[in-house]
């Protein structure tokens, strides 16, 4: 079966992505994703009932660190890499609320 | 005919924990740093950073758990929610979605004459985000990520709430429980336990429930108050006019006393929650729940208990102490000084509480320290002030803190205890107040009582109210 | 003395008994980079001041005695996915042109604990996403053998500059398989260890549960020198395991004795390059030679773990990618309004068409309606595959396949058609969902002289055996196939085709630019000749 990926989906999926791509790389974008998407399609040949989904290979579990403070003043390096810095914070544009 | 309506409310708590660590990194939480200087890889999102999880977090997410009657998940994980906004470092929030850590429980709470259980849906840890300040000049925002990765356990309520009272009553009883915990110390105004409320309305009757909407920016038991029955009238006037509520988020200014919609096209709320392949799974065993219980502080119904026994309070005034645990410290604390449980206990009750009033505070923003309440309740009790001083020196110590020995001494507030100076003074009274002397004389008790004043003026109070009207009687024979 | 034909512990031990001393092997190996480069373009940085600041104090801290392992002193390079505090990591995107990282890599940090010089940071598939380095901002790496062909991908620059001599041994990270798949095109020996062995702080993620950083060298031992250097267990990453064993080298022994090895019967059908399966019918018979007992068997599943693969690596990818957004660190657009049209910009403008194509699909997979149907459902199909392979493993010590279905493919000739490019990682891609040790060993040559590898796959921890098998079959043969590239040989073949190259190069999506151009603009470029800030 093939997928049809509309328009709106494509927006909507680059609202969540904060991608905008331009019409051309659009096109492109929307033709590989719907064979790709074809693609996926074939995993439904499996069943699958019999089995949990697996994130982790391994079954290690309950990895924790104790509640120590180990981190000191780290404002230079932590604002080192930062586009726009006003004094010691972060500069972005407005946001609501 | 006018209908009915019924106000259906839930509550989304989000709960500062008081771990000394950030949830995923070894970043202190203290309170009031410069901008970004709490920070790390981990809390600033830096590429190539890695999540490792605080013990302590879960322990109090479980503490919290347990003392709400839920059920903990014995086998819990960690999800990503997916968002983009500057606060959130890595655009993603780490937190629970499909196996938070508890789940099914509830609180009882009194409000008026109901007495109900408020049930809880789930519970489940996750992380705070950094903080936005609006720049003025730039007309910008500006991001500290102090508080990004500060532990959070969010405490999601069935829609059992019908008032505004119920709320507040819920939300005391979860702050109770959990500063009694010692998880949190739940201060609403520093915000340290936020509250989202999702509220709706249908017919008096009707079973079906309405479309609800959700309101932000709660910083207070007032703004909860009055946003709830702003938003329930709101909703009522919409019905009312024929038109439907819109399910939205809405925050609510408490200056304006009114609410707005946050709503915009590029925000689909659409989180794409998957497990947090970083983190594994935690697998608690019934040796931990165990260990955890046993671990648990003095909780309020023994606390209860043991100040009747031990100190020999009135049920009552036990109750009104013991109902904040900010309260009840300051109480244990003071009276473990002066070692007087009944004077403490009278002080906390009535100045303490009526000051609270005045300022619309709550016991957890109580600024004095136990010490100075401990001084102020030996200086009366040895007479070196007397009862109105003593008042007057005690909205010092509650506003300021400060050292009542010395702001005595300062201000030259000590009792005059010397008979013979007061004997000069009180001559002088009697001399100025013939009418009152001779009506007393004619046997009118309260011209005593005006002559005492006059005294107490002169002596602008610092003088024993007792020893004067004694000395006076003496005088006037 | 011709340093740069020793292996990595050769060098090593010629260090330690001081007739060569450390600037001098420092020295050559930038001789040769600066020589090679033009052509080969492996790196992205090559920071000969750095370089040569450490081996002084390698040297020194080799005199006093502190340092004695078989790595001290020996130059290496580490994929640009990797962050070495100061010093620029790109991952090869404009969205990182500029960011230098606050904090080492662990399994830097342990490579600098055993004395490495890191001379520079080589070129990948932008954030390891792509077989063929193709998708590099900074351009494509060439083949060393054949300047026409692609290295492979994603650590195409580390395998190419082993393969080109312009360095000892290198780190890579794999994800779907992108150390070995490059290093059988590039003729060096890459391992992909059992996840968790090495830690993933400091390595840029792209797919989380299935990314591991390992080594590429010009043989097995240096391979297993170089992973016994880097494994750890790192409390600073969740998913680091604490291992029983690390001592990796103590498996370098010729004998594989009644060892059994299975073949896929799904992985030699067809699809399968020719003469690929003829070099690796050739290797399984030397290892039979040797004393392993080698039998075909069906593995099945094969062919879904292509869409597993994808629906999970870039719904986690889509997910880690979302810290890129102009805030923090890296590209941030210059004109924008307001704050979502500044995260659309930054990262339409600092991403590959590449990644925007994989962070959609991821996005989509994730979203709202398709999450149970696409995700939760190749989460199934992992369990399955790994499922699959305890059960071969029940029977065989380890797994024998070809590496990649063809030898490395001419530049350009791959993104048109990404479908088909990602069937490129049919053998190699199964080893990463099921977490399991996967290495490449040279095995021959094409007609044109491309390196061909085999894959050796183990079960969970069993890299030794991995190890064992490689080093015998690398006895028996005596390393016929370890050669290294001759790019002037290479070059030659090119000669009439080197204009072509540069437009068949081209990103899609970069508005007119070439990526040529783009590399040339980029400050950071001149680090190149030694001017590393």
């Amino acid at each position: 079966m093939a997928n049809q990926i509309s328009d709106e989906t494509m927006e909507y999926v680059g609202i969540l992505a904060k991608l905008e791509l331009s019409g051309e790389e659009k096109e492109a974008a929307k033709a590989d994703m719907e064979k790709m998407l074809d693609y996926i399609d074939t995993l439904n040949e499996l069943d699958t009932s019999a089995v949990e989904p697996m994130s982790h290979v391994f079954p290690v579990c309950n990895v924790f660190r104790e509640d120590v403070v180990t981190n000191g003043d780290n404002k230079e390096q932590t604002l080192a890499n930062a586009p726009l810095r006003k004094e010691d914070s972060f500069e972005v544009p407005k946001t609501i609320g | 005919m006018a209908k009915q309506y019924e106000t259906v409310i839930g509550l989304e708590v989000h709960v500062e924990l008081a771990t000394r660590t950030k949830i995923f990194c070894g970043c202190s939480t203290a309170f009031g740093a410069a901008p970004n200087t709490h920070t790390c890889p981990v809390c600033t999102g830096m590429p190539g950073s890695l999540p490792v999880l605080n013990r302590q977090v879960v322990e109090y997410a479980m503490a919290i758990g347990l003392a709400t009657n839920c059920r903990i998940t014995r086998v819990c994980k960690f999800d990503r929610k997916n968002y983009f906004y500057p606060d959130n470092p890595q655009n993603y929030q780490i937190s629970q979605l499909y196996l938070p850590i508890a789940r099914d429980g509830y609180v009882e709470i009194e409000a008026g004459d109901t007495k109900k259980k408020v049930r809880i849906h789930e519970m489940h840890m996750e992380e705070d985000a950094g903080k936005l300040i609006h720049d003025e000049w730039d007309d910008t925002s500006l991001v500290d990520y102090n508080r990004s990765g500060v532990p959070l356990v969010e405490i999601v309520s069935e829609p059992d709430m019908r008032s505004a009272e119920e709320v507040i009553a819920y939300l005391e009883k979860l702050r109770q429980i959990i500063q009694y915990l010692g998880a949190s110390d739940c201060k609403l105004q520093e915000g340290s336990m936020r509250a989202d409320v999702n509220l709706s309305v249908r017919e008096a009757g009707s079973s079906q429930f309405g479309t609800r909407t959700e309101m932000k920016n709660l910083n207070s038991f007032k703004a909860i108050s009055h946003a709830i029955e702003g938003e329930r009238e709101r909703q009522i006037e919409l019905l009312e006019e024929g038109k439907a509520v819109i399910q939205e988020t809405r925050r609510w200014d408490d200056n304006k006393e009114s609410s707005y919609a946050m709503r915009s096209k590029e925000d689909a709320q659409d989180y794409r929650y998957f497990p947090e392949p970083d983190l594994v799974p935690i697998v608690i065993s019934d040796e931990w729940i165990e260990a955890v219980k046993s671990r648990q502080p003095e909780l309020r119904a023994e606390k209860l208990e043991r100040y009747k026994k031990e100190f020999d309070i009135p049920r009552y005034d036990a109750e009104i102490i013991t109902e904040s645990k900010s309260m009840a410290d300051l109480f244990e604390a003071a009276t473990s000084i002066c070692k007087k449980p009944k004077k403490v206990s009278n002080w906390l009750m009535v100045e303490t509480m009526r000051l609270m009033k005045e300022h619309g505070m709550e016991p957890e923003d109580l600024k004095f320290s136990p010490e100075n309440l401990a001084k102020l309740i030996n200086l009366a009790d040895a007479g070196v002030v007397n009862s109105s001083v003593a008042k007057e020196v005690f909205e010092k110590v509650f506003s300021e803190d400060v050292d009542p020995e010395q702001y005595v001494e300062e201000h030259g507030l000590k009792t005059v205890h010397d008979e013979g100076a007061l004997k000069a003074v009180l001559e002088q009274v009697i001399a100025d107040n013939p009418q009152a002397v001779s009506d007393y004389r004619g046997g009118k008790e309260k011209a005593l009582g005006a002559l005492v004043g006059q005294t107490m003026k002169a002596m602008k109070g610092k003088a024993n109210p007792g020893m004067v009207n004694q000395m006076l009687r003496e005088m006037l024979g | 003395m011709d340093l740069l034909h020793l292996t990595a512990i050769e060098l090593g031990r010629k260090i330690k008994t001081r007739e060569v001393s450390v600037t001098e092997a420092v020295k050559a190996v930038l001789e040769q980079a600066k020589e090679m480069e033009p052509e080969i373009n492996s790196y992205v940085t090559l920071d000969e001041a750095g370089a040569l600041m450490q081996a002084e104090a390698v040297q020194k801290r080799i005199d006093s005695g502190e340092l004695t392992g078989p790595l001290a002193g020996v130059p290496a390079a580490v994929k640009d996915n990797m962050c070495i505090e100061g010093k620029l990591t790109t991952c090869s995107s404009k969205i990182l042109s500029n960011f230098h990282p606050a904090f080492t890599a662990e399994a830097v940090k342990n490579l600098q604990k055993a004395g490495a010089v890191i001379v520079g940071k080589t070129n990948m598939d932008e954030f390891a996403m792509g077989s063929t380095t193709e998708t590099s901002y900074y351009g494509p790496t060439k083949n060393p053998h054949n300047l026409m062909h692609v290295p492979g991908g994603s650590s195409g620059g580390s395998c190419a500059a082993v393969a080109a001599q312009e360095c000892w041994y290198a780190l890579g990270s794999d994800t779907g398989g992108s150390i070995r798949q490059p290093s059988s095109f590039c003729g060096v020996v890459g391992l992909k260890p059992t996840y968790g062995t090495v830690s993933r702080y400091g390595l840029i993620a792209y797919g989380s549960s299935l990314d591991q950083i390992g080594p590429v060298a010009r043989d097995v031992s240096d391979c297993a020198a170089v992973l016994e250097a880097i494994a750890s267990h790192d409390e600073k990453d969740s998913t680091s395991i604490q291992r029983k064993d690390y001592d990796f080298t103590s498996a370098l022994a010729r004998d594989v004795k009644g060892m059994k090895i299975g073949i896929p019967r799904d992985y030699m059908r067809e699809g399968l390059n020719p003469e690929v399966a003829d070099a690796v019918w050739k290797a399984a018979r030397v290892l039979e030679e040797q004393g392993a007992v080698i039998e075909e068997f069906d593995l099945s599943l094969v062919k879904y773990a292509i869409p597993a693969y994808y629906v999970i690596a870039s719904a986690e990818a889509s997910s880690n990618l979302e810290r890129f957004d102009g805030v923090k660190y890296g590209y941030r657009a210059a004109d924008y309004e307001g704050l979502h049209n500044m995260y659309k910009k930054t990262r339409s403008e600092g991403f590959g068409a590449e990644v925007k194509r994989r962070i959609m699909l991821g996005s989509f997979v994730l979203s709202s309606g398709y999450y149970d149907a696409y995700y939760l459902k190749a989460l199934c199909v992992k369990a399955l595959i790994k499922q699959a392979f305890d059960r071969a493993f029940e029977s065989y010590d380890l797994i024998l396949g070809p590496a990649a279905p063809t030898t490395a493919p001419e530049l350009g000739k791959s993104l048109q058609d990404p479908l088909k490019m990602y069937l490129g990682d049919i053998y190699t891609i199964s080893v990463n969902l099921a977490g399991l040790p996967g290495m490449s060993v040279p095995i021959g040559r094409d007609r044109k002289g491309l390196p061909v590898g085999m894959q050796l796959i183990g079960n969970s921890f069993q890299e030794k055996t991995l190890i064992r098998a490689a080093y015998t079959y690398e006895c028996a043969t005596e390393k016929q196939f370890e050669v290294s590239a001759d790019v002037r040989a290479g070059a030659g073949m090119a000669a009439g085709q080197a204009g072509d190259c540069g437009r068949a190069c081209r990103q899609t999506g970069d508005p007119g630019d070439s990526a040529f151009q783009a590399k040339s603009e980029m400050p950071d470029v001149q680090a190149k000749s030694g001017r590393e800030a």
